[in-house]
Formats: structure tokens, sequence, C-alpha cells
């Protein structure tokens, strides 16, 4: 058991520090979302995030990111809808501040897309995601752009009277985009 | 072709005032209701049939200005003053006024606030201005207040009609209900 621990110990040891984490450049960098009211696409975002990346295009598989949505920061149409989206049945924002979610694997789709892949938590409900996403170099910043679907009901946002989908739709389309320092 | 004004409505002028009257004031009612509502899915359900009837009412009051150009409503009584007459036709102007103003305040309200009207679940409409909290809290209190000011001179309206009617003893409610009433010619 010791000679198996020693060993765990050396291997992440061994893991080169190919290129630290680095923080997204917040101004140039954001995290949209779309949902379905009554069948009309309304949009929202979130102000307050950060994440830490460490991304390198050729290296896709050694990518490590930290990220984490400060839910209190939601943006929507109306004070009303902000407000309600705050409270327990959606995100719950005393109970669970933040959500979570840690790129696990990335892998290369060729022509400048990947695919991040990885456990997702709001509300306490953790589940896998894959987001695809590009990445496009300009003036020193490094662009990752993607989107995935959230399916809202599977993290218990918009419970009870709100579980119904004809009001709300369960699919959230996640559109976000990070910027990082090339060095 | 003869310049005399008639002395009857139209039934095509009628029928739209009465039309327009049951979804004015039916909408009115129905705002205030769904407005009071707190969030909820019924709040999101009723929300666009609001919408969709002050559209409508938006179109209704468009078609009766252009009915209205090409065929005049009937003269005032005579026996009214020149001060009433005045007022009257003050009255009649503001109305048409807050008819446009009343769905055009709320469809401004629905585009600042990022949710589009959809006529009848069927045709968008274009959002008339970009999506801004600021000017969406001063256009809902623009909506209020303009629905309110409207209430009050329909209501100033039909009691006005009704001291035509019982008071004064003449045609000025009768000829809205019917296109024979009115004057002999």
């Amino acid at each position: 058991m010791k000679a198996f621990a020693a060993l765990a110990l050396a291997a992440a040891l061994a893991v080169p520090a190919a290129h630290a984490q680095q923080k997204v450049i917040a101004d140039k960098s954001f995290i949209r979302f779309a949902l379905t009211q009554m069948g009309i696409s309304v949009e929202g975002r979130f102000r307050k995030f950060d994440a830490a990346v460490a991304f390198d295009p050729a290296k896709p598989e050694a990518t490590r990111g930290e990220f984490s949505v400060d839910l209190a920061s939601i943006d929507l149409g109306t004070p009303e809808s902000e407000t309600e989206a705050k409270r327990k049945p959606w995100l719950d924002v005393q109970g669970f501040p933040q959500a979570k979610f840690t790129s696990a694997s990335v892998k290369a789709l060729g022509g400048g897309r990947f695919e991040a892949r990885g456990p997702l938590t709001i509300k306490g409900n953790t589940h896998d995601i894959v987001a695809p996403f590009t990445v496009a170099e300009s003036n020193g910043v490094r662009i990752v752009d993607g989107q995935f679907l959230l399916k809202r009901l599977q993290y218990k946002v918009g419970e009870g009277e709100w579980a119904d989908t004809d009001t709300v739709a369960d699919d959230i389309t996640v559109h976000f985009r990070f910027a990082l320092p090339l060095k | 072709m003869s310049l005399a004004v008639s002395p009857h409505y139209t039934r095509t002028a009628i029928a739209l005032h009465w039309i327009a009257a049951l979804l004015i004031v039916g909408n009115l009612g129905f705002g205030l209701y769904v407005a009071g509502l707190h969030l909820s899915p019924a709040k999101l359900r009723y929300l666009p049939w609001h919408k969709w009837i002050g559209v409508t009412v938006l179109l209704l009051s468009a078609l009766r200005l252009l009915w209205r150009l090409g065929h005049a409503p009937p003269p005032l009584p005579a026996t009214m003053g020149a001060t009433q007459m005045r007022l009257a036709r003050l009255s009649h102007a503001l109305l048409y006024v807050l008819f446009f103003a009343a769905p055009l305040t709320g469809w401004l309200f629905g585009s600042a606030s990022g949710i589009q009207t959809v006529y009848l679940g069927l045709v968008p409409l274009p959002d008339l201005i970009p999506k801004d909290k600021a000017v969406a809290v001063v256009l809902r209190a623009a909506h209020k207040w303009i629905n309110y000011s409207l209430a009050a001179l329909i209501a100033v309206h039909v009691a006005a009609a009704l001291k035509h009617h019982f008071h004064d003893r003449d045609d000025v409610l009768r000829r809205m209900l019917s296109p024979s009433r009115g004057p002999a010619t």
C-alpha cells in the first residue's frame, strides 16, 4: 500500500508543469445563455465568473481548467425575473452561490475545433457535459469560444410549478467565450 | 358627389367601435390582473395574450382612423354648446392618441425587457429598441400611467354618452348602437 502511494506521488510529481494555469481576461470573456420562454428565445448572462485555465492547442489532453460562476450576478431582462431566478426554485443563490465546471478532458477534433468534457455542478447537482469549442489567436490573446446545451431540470433549476417545460423549455443554450493571455 | 356629412355612423364604424371597446376594456382589466401576478408560469402564459390583444387594438385603431378619414362621423347635436363641442372633439382626439400610445409603450416595454412579441404565436414583431433594463423600468411606468389615463378617459366617455342619452335626451348614444338611428335626413 505504501509503495503504491509512493508510486502515485511520484507519478503526480512527474507530470510536467508544461504551462501554468492562467486567469481569463474578464472584460474580453463572457458567459451568455438563451432560454426558451413560451416559445420565445430570451437571453441572459452572468456578469461575474472566474476561470483558471492551462491550455495548449498542441497538447489538448494536458488541459486543466477550473471554472466558477457567481450565480447571483445573473443578468436578465427585468428586475422581476432576476429576483425570481435567484430564488430557491431556480438557482437558489443563497444555498448554492456558485456553479462549477472542471474540464476533465479535452480532445482535438481538428481544424481548430476541440471538445471539453467534465462535470458541471449547479445547485448541488453534478452531471458531465460535453462542450465543443474553437480556438483563435489575435493580438496576443487566445479566444476560446464554444457552446453547450444545458438541461435545466437535470440540475433542478426551475422546480415545482416551474418544472413545466411548456412555459420554460428544459434546454438552455450556454454560449461562452474566454480570453486567455498568450504569455 | 355630395360632401354633406351623413347623420349616421356606418355599420363598419359601429362594428369597429364596439369590437375595439370590448378589447380595450377587457385588456385594461386583464393587463392590470397580469401585472399584479407574481412571476409564475401562469403569468408567462397570460402575458402573450395581453400583448396579442394590445397588437390587435393597435391594428384596429389604425383601421378605425383610416375609416374615419374616409367616412366623417355624424355631426354633434346642434343643442350642444361651443365649449361642450370643443371638449367632445378634444376628448376623442385624446382617446385616439391613447389607443396608439397604450399598445406602443407595451411593445417598447417588451423590447426593452428582451422579450419579443410574436403576434398570435405566429408573427414575430421586430423589437423596437434594444434590451436595456433602465429603459424597461421607465417604459413600464409609462405603460402603466398611459393606461390609467386611458381608463379614466373611457370612464368620462361612457359618462358623457349616458349624460347625452338620459339627461340631454339626444341621439349621441343611440346612433352608435344602430346605423338606422339618428336624426332624420
